[in-house]
C-alpha cells in the first residue's frame, strides 16, 4: 500500500487502528476523452465510492479552437461558416442566431420567402439533432438498432440540406438579410413527401424504445431535474421542458415568423432522462408539422418573391451583376471589404434544438465584430453534471450525458 | 415591449438607486450600468424582486477596451421565464480589480466566471474553484484580451524522438497577415506596399 497521509504514526512506532472498512478509499477514474459514450472529447474525472459517483468534474476545452478570437479578425460574412462548426449536428440553427443579431443591429427586414425557408430549415435541423440524440443515447444504454434507423433518416435530411445549399453539414446557407439562394422547384415536393411519412417512422422508432423494458430501466428516474434546479443551473430547451415548464423561445419570444405557426410544446412531469426522451420524440412530430405548414405557406402567392433583402448587406442578383456596373462593384466590395454594422450591442437568441443558443455581439461600426460571445446551451447543461450525476451509478453517467445533449463543438468553441 | 422595459428600468433604479449608475433601452433591450462592487447585491435583488424575477442566468462575459483606464466591461445577461423579459448588466473593471462572484446567488455562474478568468484574466472574489476552463493545462496568457496575438505564443507537436508532445514557441513560415479589406481611399490604416518609400524621399529632401 502506498503512503496514506490519513494514517498517523506516533513516536513509539504505533499507528492508529483501522478496521477493514476504514481502509477503503474512494477511487478516481477518468471517463473519456476516448470513451464512446462521452459524445466527443469530454473528460470526466469521477470519484467513485464503489459504483456510486461521489463527485464529477468535467474537464472541457479539448476541442477549443478559439472561435471567438478568430471572429474578431474576420468580417461578418466570413464569420458565418464558423457557426456551422459549433453545434455540427444542427448547423443552420446556429447561423440563424448570427444572422438575427446582424439584422437587428442593421435594422433589416427579411423577405417573407426567406423567413419561411429559414423556419423550414431550422425545423429540419431540429429533427436532425433529435434523431441523432435520441438514437445514440439509446445506443449508450444498450440498444443497437435505433442509431441505424435514425441515421438513415438523417441521411435523407442531409440530402435536403445538400439540395438547398450544396453542403451536407457545413451549410453557410442562412445569410444576413435572408438565405443564400432559392430552393430548387422540386425540393419542396420531396420535403413534403418525407415530412408526411416521417410520423410513421417515429412510430416505428418509438415501438423499439418507448415501452422497452431495458430502455426504461436505464432511463426512468435517472438524472432527475426539478424546476428550481433548472433555474439555478440556467437550463434551457428540453432540459427545462422536461421538468414541466412550457418554456420555448419560439413561443415566448417569437423570432422570424414562428408566431404564425401552429405547434404544441411538449412538457415532462418528472424531469428525468425518460421524460426528456419522450419530449424529443414529440418535438420531432411537431417539427414535421411545422415543416408542412411552412411548405404550404411557401407555395402560397405571398410566399413567392426574393430571398434576400437586397441592399447594403446582401449581394446583388446575378442578373444585375451582368448588366449593371454599380451592382458589380457592390458585389466586389461586399465580398472583400464586407459590410459595416452600426455601432451598438445586441443579444440575439434562438431556440436551437439543444436549448437557447445566443449571440452577444458588440459592434464598433467597422466591418468586423469587436466582440462576439457565443452562448451555448450545452455549456450550462454540462456544468450541472456534478449536481445531476452525484449519487448515481457509474453506468448512469452515460445515460445522463446522452439526454443532456452535449456536443463539444459548441461547448468548447 | 420597449415601454415595459422602460418601466422596468425605472423600477430598478427607484428601488436600488445606490447600485444603478444609469440605464437605457436600445434595440428592444434593457441595459443597466452597475458599479462593480454592487453587482452581487443587485443580482440578488433582481432574482428575488417580484416585478423582476430574473431567475435564470443566461450569460456572463467580458469585453476588452485596452484604451480605457477601466479596461474591461463585465457583461451579465439574465432572463425571467416568469415575466418573460431580459436584462443586461454592465460593470466596468480594471485589469487588477476583483469582481465579486455571484455563484452563491446563481450556481450556474461558476463556469462562466471561470471562462472570463481564463479568457480575460479577471479575478473573481468568492469563487469556489477559479481554474482555467477552456485553454490547455498549463496555458499562459489570456487569449481574448486584445493584446494577445491570434496566433498565440506556443505551438505543440508530437516529437518522434522524445515520444511525447512538445511545446515550442510559434514559428510562422510567413508573417501572420491581418487583412482589414478597407479600400485605401476610405481610411485604411495600413501603408500600401511601396508607399513607405515616398515618405522617406520627402524626408531626404
Amino acid at each position: 500500500m502506498d503512503g496514506d497521509i490519513r494514517n498517523n504514526t506516533y513516536d513509539d512506532g504505533t499507528r492508529d487502528y483501522e478496521s477493514g472498512e476504514q481502509q477503503i478509499r474512494n477511487f478516481n477514474i477518468n471517463f473519456g476523452p476516448q470513451h464512446p459514450a462521452a459524445h466527443g472529447v469530454l473528460r470526466l474525472v469521477l470519484e467513485l465510492d464503489g459504483e456510486i459517483v461521489e463527485r464529477c468534474d468535467p474537464h472541457i476545452g479539448l476541442l477549443h479552437r478559439g472561435t471567438e478570437k478568430l471572429m474578431e479578425s474576420r468580417t461578418y460574412l466570413q464569420n458565418l461558416p464558423y457557426f456551422d462548426r459549433l453545434d455540427y449536428v444542427a448547423p443552420m440553427n446556429q447561423e440563424h442566431a448570427w444572422c438575427l443579431a446582424i439584422e437587428r443591429l442593421c435594422d433589416i427586414e427579411v423577405p417573407r420567402r426567406a423567413s419561411l425557408i429559414r423556419v423550414l430549415y431550422s425545423e429540419i435541423g431540429r429533427i436532425l439533432n433529435h434523431l441523432m440524440n435520441v438514437t445514440t443515447q439509446a445506443m449508450d444504454v444498450g440498444a443497437l438498432t435505433p442509431p441505424v434507423w435514425g441515421f438513415e433518416e438523417r441521411e435523407k435530411l442531409m440530402i435536403f440540406y445538400e439540395r438547398a445549399c450544396g453542403a451536407r453539414l457545413h451549410a453557410a446557407y442562412f445569410r444576413p438579410g435572408g438565405v443564400h439562394q432559392d430552393l430548387p422547384s422540386d425540393l419542396l415536393d420531396d420535403i413534403e413527401t418525407w415530412a408526411k411519412g416521417f410520423p410513421a417512422f417515429l412510430d416505428d422508432l418509438s415501438g423499439l424504445l418507448t415501452e422497452n423494458r431495458v430502455f426504461k430501466q436505464r432511463n426512468v428516474d435517472i438524472g432527475k431535474v426539478s424546476e428550481q434546479d433548472a433555474l439555478d443551473w440556467g437550463f434551457s430547451g428540453v432540459m427545462v421542458r422536461g421538468c414541466g415548464m412550457a418554456w420555448d423561445l419560439r413561443r415566448a419570444q417569437p423570432y422570424e415568423c414562428y408566431d404564425e405557426f401552429e405547434f404544441q410544446i411538449p412538457v415532462g412531469t418528472n424531469g428525468d432522462c425518460y421524460d426528456r426522451y419522450l419530449i424529443r420524440m414529440e418535438e420531432m412530430r411537431q417539427s414535421a408539422h411545422i415543416m408542412l405548414q411552412a411548405i404550404e405557406k411557401l407555395r402560397a402567392p405571398e410566399g413567392q418573391g426574393d430571398i434576400l433583402a437586397r441592399g447594403k448587406i446582401a449581394p446583388p442578383s446575378r442578373g444585375d451583376m451582368k448588366t449593371s456596373m454599380e451592382a458589380l462593384i457592390h458585389h466586389f466590395k461586399l465580398y472583400t471589404e464586407g459590410f459595416h454594422v452600426p455601432e451598438g450591442e445586441i443579444y440575439a437568441a434562438v431556440e436551437a434544438p439543444k436549448g437557447e443558443f445566443g449571440v452577444y455581439l458588440v459592434s464598433d461600426g467597422t466591418n468586423k465584430p469587436y466582440r462576439a460571445k457565443l452562448r451555448a446551451p450545452g455549456y450550462l447543461h454540462l456544468q450541472a453534471m456534478d449536481y445531476v450525476a452525484g449519487g448515481h451509478q457509474l453506468a448512469d453517467i452515460a445515460a445522463i450525458i446522452g439526454t443532456m445533449d452535449v456536443v463539444f463543438g459548441e461547448i468548447d468553441r | 415591449m420597449t415601454e415595459a422595459l422602460k418601466e422596468l428600468g425605472s423600477h430598478i433604479e427607484m428601488k436600488r438607486a445606490d447600485c444603478v449608475l444609469g440605464w437605457s433601452v436600445t434595440g428592444g433591450e434593457l441595459t443597466v450600468d452597475v458599479a462593480l462592487s454592487n453587482i452581487k447585491g443587485l443580482v440578488e435583488f433582481l432574482k428575488t424582486d417580484s416585478t423582476c424575477r430574473f431567475s435564470t442566468l443566461v450569460d456572463i462575459t467580458a469585453v476588452d477596451y485596452p484604451e480605457r483606464a477601466k479596461r474591461f466591461d463585465v457583461v451579465y445577461h439574465f432572463l425571467s421565464m416568469y415575466q418573460n423579459h431580459r436584462i443586461r448588466l454592465r460593470a466596468a473593471a480594471r485589469a487588477d480589480d476583483m469582481v465579486p462572484s455571484i455563484t452563491e446567488v446563481h450556481p450556474s455562474a461558476n463556469w462562466f466566471e471561470r471562462e472570463v478568468f481564463d479568457m480575460f484574466g479577471l479575478l473573481f472574489s468568492g469563487h469556489p474553484d477559479l481554474r482555467r476552463i477552456l485553454t490547455d493545462y498549463g496555458f499562459r496568457g489570456h487569449p481574448l484580451r486584445k493584446d494577445f496575438p491570434t496566433t498565440g505564443y506556443t505551438e505543440v507537436r508530437y516529437d518522434e524522438a522524445e515520444k511525447r508532445v512538445v511545446y515550442e514557441p510559434v514559428s510562422l513560415v510567413q508573417e501572420y497577415r491581418q487583412f482589414d479589406f478597407m479600400s485605401p481611399w476610405e481610411g485604411a490604416e495600413y501603408i500600401l506596399p511601396g508607399d513607405e518609400k515616398t515618405d522617406k524621399k520627402e524626408g531626404a529632401k
